[in-house]
């Protein structure tokens, strides 16, 4: 009898370790439910940055698969993943397109005037409609899509090389050859 | 003194802080039913950014985003039901504070009725073990033993 009173707090620890144990691994902060991977890109009409009178639809996201950037002038870790962005577009050819998220146009105009433009262009989304249908949690978030413009893959945060080399460049790679 | 002290920290800590008033944009709303039931959806969604934060209550800009998704929708006629939908379709479960029951969720919305059990039944186990499991009682020598040992303490 003494044997099985000792057994019930055992196993009620047991249990709350792995309910505990479990809940730790769920905590990651970054790893947020991506609703929209495997859908297409929502619709939308948006005005271009460097053009604003003419405006961006969906369809022009296709052909290639690409990197959709979500960034802005007043996201610090936008500007710290820009050097990254750079670099992965000029030695690795990607397209990358910007979606310009609840920005003053003109600052990032200027942002990208002083440290250069490395996207095929840039829709400017400053109601953050687009945003919110994409499921965008806050800038900056880099989405992969297929040539078709289907959502591939969702990345919240900083794009760094480690980021760009185990994640997103075996995507673009996957996603160019099937289409 | 020490007495109001003590009941002045009680009625801090047990009076409720109440509905958060929301430091945010003014909002032009049509007509008082909107605006009441604009205010009753941004309390009930959960920011996605901030951790436990719902929409009235945040500051990020996904949040005044959603606020104003939230009234566009309502403008446009949509019911609650709809509008929970419009946003569980991009933000998932993460957006509800009461999660839908899917295979994800089971966990979380059974295990507190499987801990209930589990509590019912180290309950009655433990209550079945104090009767001696022989059946037997105390012999009256017994019994007079306890009785002076009880009255001695």
């Amino acid at each position: 009898m003494a044997k099985q009173s000792v057994l019930i707090p055992l196993c009620a620890f047991a249990i709350l370790v792995a309910v505990l144990g479990l809940g730790f691994t769920l905590s990651d902060h970054n790893d947020l439910p991506a609703q929209r991977v495997d859908e297409s890109m929502p619709s939308f009409s948006l005005p271009s940055l460097w053009q604003p009178e003419s405006q961006i639809t969906a369809a022009a996201l296709d052909g290639e698969a690409a990197l959709i950037n979500v960034w802005a002038t007043w996201c610090p870790s936008c500007i710290a993943e820009h050097a990254e962005l750079a670099r992965i577009h000029s030695e690795e050819g990607v397209r990358i397109v910007g979606v310009n998220y609840n920005d003053d146009p003109e600052a990032a105009r200027a942002f990208l005037r002083k440290w250069g433009d490395p996207y095929a262009f840039h829709i400017v989304d400053a109601e953050g409609t687009l945003a919110v249908d994409l499921g965008v949690y806050g800038a900056p978030e880099t989405f992969v899509i297929d040539s078709r413009g289907v959502i591939r893959y969702r990345h919240v945060g900083v794009v760094t090389e480690r980021v760009f080399e185990e994640k997103l460049k075996p995507l673009l790679i996957q996603f160019q050859e099937a289409s | 003194m020490r007495v109001l002290k003590v009941l002045g920290l009680f009625v801090l800590l047990t009076v409720p802080v109440g509905q958060v008033i929301p430091a945010i944009e003014a909002q032009a709303f049509p007509n008082d039913g909107v605006k009441a039931r604009y205010y009753d959806l941004i309390a009930e969604f959960r920011c996605p950014q901030c951790l436990n934060t719902n929409l009235a209550g945040s500051d990020a800009m996904i949040a005044q985003d959603l606020r104003k998704t939230i009234l566009r929708l309502l403008i446009e006629g949509k019911t609650d039901a709809e509008i929970e939908t419009y946003l569980y379709d991009r933000y998932g479960d993460f957006i509800l504070y009461e999660p839908r029951l899917t295979p994800r969720t089971w966990l979380l919305w059974l295990g507190p009725l499987g801990l209930g059990i589990l509590g019912l039944w180290i309950w009655l186990s433990l209550g079945w073990k104090r009767k001696r499991p022989d059946g037997k009682t105390l012999s009256e020598d017994e019994q007079r033993r306890v009785q002076r040992l009880l009255e001695r303490s």
